[in-house]
């Protein structure tokens, strides 16, 4: 046992500490998922409904023309799934931030917060923790979406990694950033209908953006503006070994605010100070 | 009083010239409020190494308020917190590293089996892992569960899980520990039990302990004891002086007399 003093000069953390620290909010964040099988399937199963009946039927509405990143004519299963890919990482980045939420009411937020470590590496940890976890959903339903079909060039496995990293930080963080404002649980399905919803619809996920700004020029600025058409488009190209470089732009800038914005939300002197106590008072 | 850790060396300019007296938790002058409800006011009080200090208080004194600031979930408006003479705001890094913690929610993950419970913890405090699976087992023994160390916490008693929650806390080798109504929902052996642990690692390990309670019978007449009514501190000292001082026989009495005798003690309980 260390002799204490009174000495304040800050002893500081080692990198193998951060790096301790970083492995177990992951394989923490690991093992919730493995025990919460429904949670896996159901995010398994709502871009495979968009992708096994919606995209059918709809095969036939919308003729899609060849626009890059694609070099020849495509089916539109073909051209959702990378928003259905988008769109599992934004149910999973929200649902992180549920978590987020229902830690908060139960205690289990204050385990980790409490660590010695700086706050704001504690919170990178749990956005890359749950970053990861969507990677394994997104790379479950990739498979699953082979044999239906969607046959992206092998390298594009590979190639797309890095981008759906990026967009995965992005949705965690903004979803973080949710739920440092959200006092209680039943708060969140306003989150569903105001944030969810309106970012899926009016992005470039279910149609090219062309064909929007023939229909209308207002929503059209809408989904340029929308940063998770940027995350589609970003795994779109990337998924064909090919770099959108204004959707990276847009993404990192994006990634960066949300997180400094979360980072900022949750520092004590700040954000949940001001919102009065948090859970029983005695 | 015991004294406290030895000083090995002696220090130019530590804060607060006198090293040997550093408590291990010191409040001073703390006041919160949450909108225009004033939750604490002008709190001072501190908490000696190898020390066991209770915190008398019924539901809505203010304790669990105190608790979120000492732990840096709420930033701090008035005042200031030292842990072994670090502040709280200014260092907390070195703070919560001697800082031990059992909320009065339970904060472990259900699902998760008791060692994989530990070994997060200690991930936390960036304790590596092989270290980390040698604590783990040697204060799953002490607490009397190495036979279940794979179970799911889902599957403990209540008991069981407030032992866990105190290993825990331990995990990390903290100096001061804090304990927020931990005997809340227990049963008297569960009770029992938990009181004569916590006053173990008082004396053996010459950890300061700040134990909040709303229940007299778990104060001993060698504590010390800090009376906390509607945000403030009305007495503090060891509990024979403020028995004595309110003019009163046993500290159930002496809270009825400082507090104005109108709340029934342990109504909350």
């Amino acid at each position: 046992m260390s002799s204490i003093t009174a000495h304040d000069a800050p002893r500081g953390f080692s990198f193998s500490e951060y790096m301790t620290c970083l492995t177990g909010i992951v394989w923490r964040e690991g093992l919730r998922f493995l025990h919460q099988r429904e949670r896996f399937v159901s995010a398994l199963v709502r871009p495979l409904v968009w992708l096994f009946i919606f995209a059918a039927g709809f095969r036939q509405v919308l003729g899609i023309s060849i626009i890059p990143p694609y070099e020849t004519y495509i089916l539109y299963e073909v051209f959702i799934a990378p928003g259905l890919m988008a769109m599992i990482q934004l149910f999973n980045g929200m649902q992180s931030s549920l978590s987020m939420v229902y830690d908060r009411e139960m205690g289990n937020m204050r385990t980790l917060l409490v660590s010695p470590l700086p706050r704001g590496f504690l919170l990178f940890c749990k956005l890359l923790a749950g970053t990861a976890v969507s990677l394994l959903q997104v790379y479950a339903f990739l498979l699953i979406a082979w044999f239906w079909d969607i046959t992206p060039p092998p390298i594009g496995y590979l190639t797309v990694l890095p981008a759906l990293i990026l967009s995965g930080l992005m949705l965690g963080s903004l979803g973080m950033l949710i739920s440092s404002g959200i006092k209680q649980l039943e708060s969140f399905a306003g989150v569903m209908n105001f944030v969810i919803f309106p970012m899926f619809f009016a992005s470039s996920a279910l149609y090219p953006l062309w064909r929007v700004q023939e229909g209308s020029p207002y929503l059209y600025y809408v989904c340029q503006a929308n940063p998770f058409t940027h995350a589609v488009e970003l795994i779109r190209f990337a998924l064909y070994g090919q770099v959108n470089w204004i959707s990276l732009a847009v993404v990192a800038s994006c990634t960066t605010v949300f997180m400094t914005g979360a980072i900022f939300a949750y520092d004590p002197s700040r954000g949940l100070a001001r919102r009065g106590p948090a859970g029983g008072e005695g | 009083m015991t004294s406290p850790a030895p000083i090995t060396e002696t220090r130019e300019a530590a804060p607060k010239a006198d090293t040997a007296a550093v408590p291990a938790l010191s409040i001073d002058g703390i006041s919160h409020a949450y909108g225009p409800r004033r939750a604490l006011i002008d709190v001072s009080f501190n908490v000696q190494p190898a020390s066991f200090t209770a915190l008398l208080g019924l539901n809505g004194a203010g304790k669990s308020t105190l608790f979120s600031l000492i732990t840096r979930l709420f930033g701090i408006q008035t005042g200031r917190v030292g842990i072994f003479g670090h502040d709280i705001s200014k260092n907390p890094g070195e703070a919560l590293r001697l800082l031990g913690v059992v909320f009065q929610p339970r904060t472990l993950d259900l699902d998760l089996s008791l060692t994989q419970n530990l070994l997060y913890h200690a991930a936390l405090h960036g304790i590596s892992r092989r270290e980390a699976a040698t604590r783990s087992a040697e204060l799953l023994g002490r607490i009397g569960l190495s036979d279940r160390t794979g179970s799911k916490v889902r599957d403990l008693s209540g008991g069981q899980m407030r032992r866990l929650e105190i290993a825990r806390a331990l995990l990390h080798r903290p100096r001061l520990l804090l304990l927020d109504e931990p005997t809340v929902g227990l049963d008297v052996k569960a009770r029992a039990d938990i009181i004569s642990h916590v006053r173990q690692l008082v004396t053996e390990q010459g950890i300061g302990v700040l134990w909040a309670t709303h229940l007299f019978d778990e104060i001993n007449a060698s504590d010390d004891l800090v009376v906390l009514h509607q945000g403030k501190v009305l007495a503090k000292g060891p509990v024979g002086r403020v028995v004595a001082e309110a003019g009163a026989q046993d500290v159930n009495t002496a809270f009825m007399r400082l507090t104005g005798a109108q709340t029934m003690p342990g109504s909350g309980a």
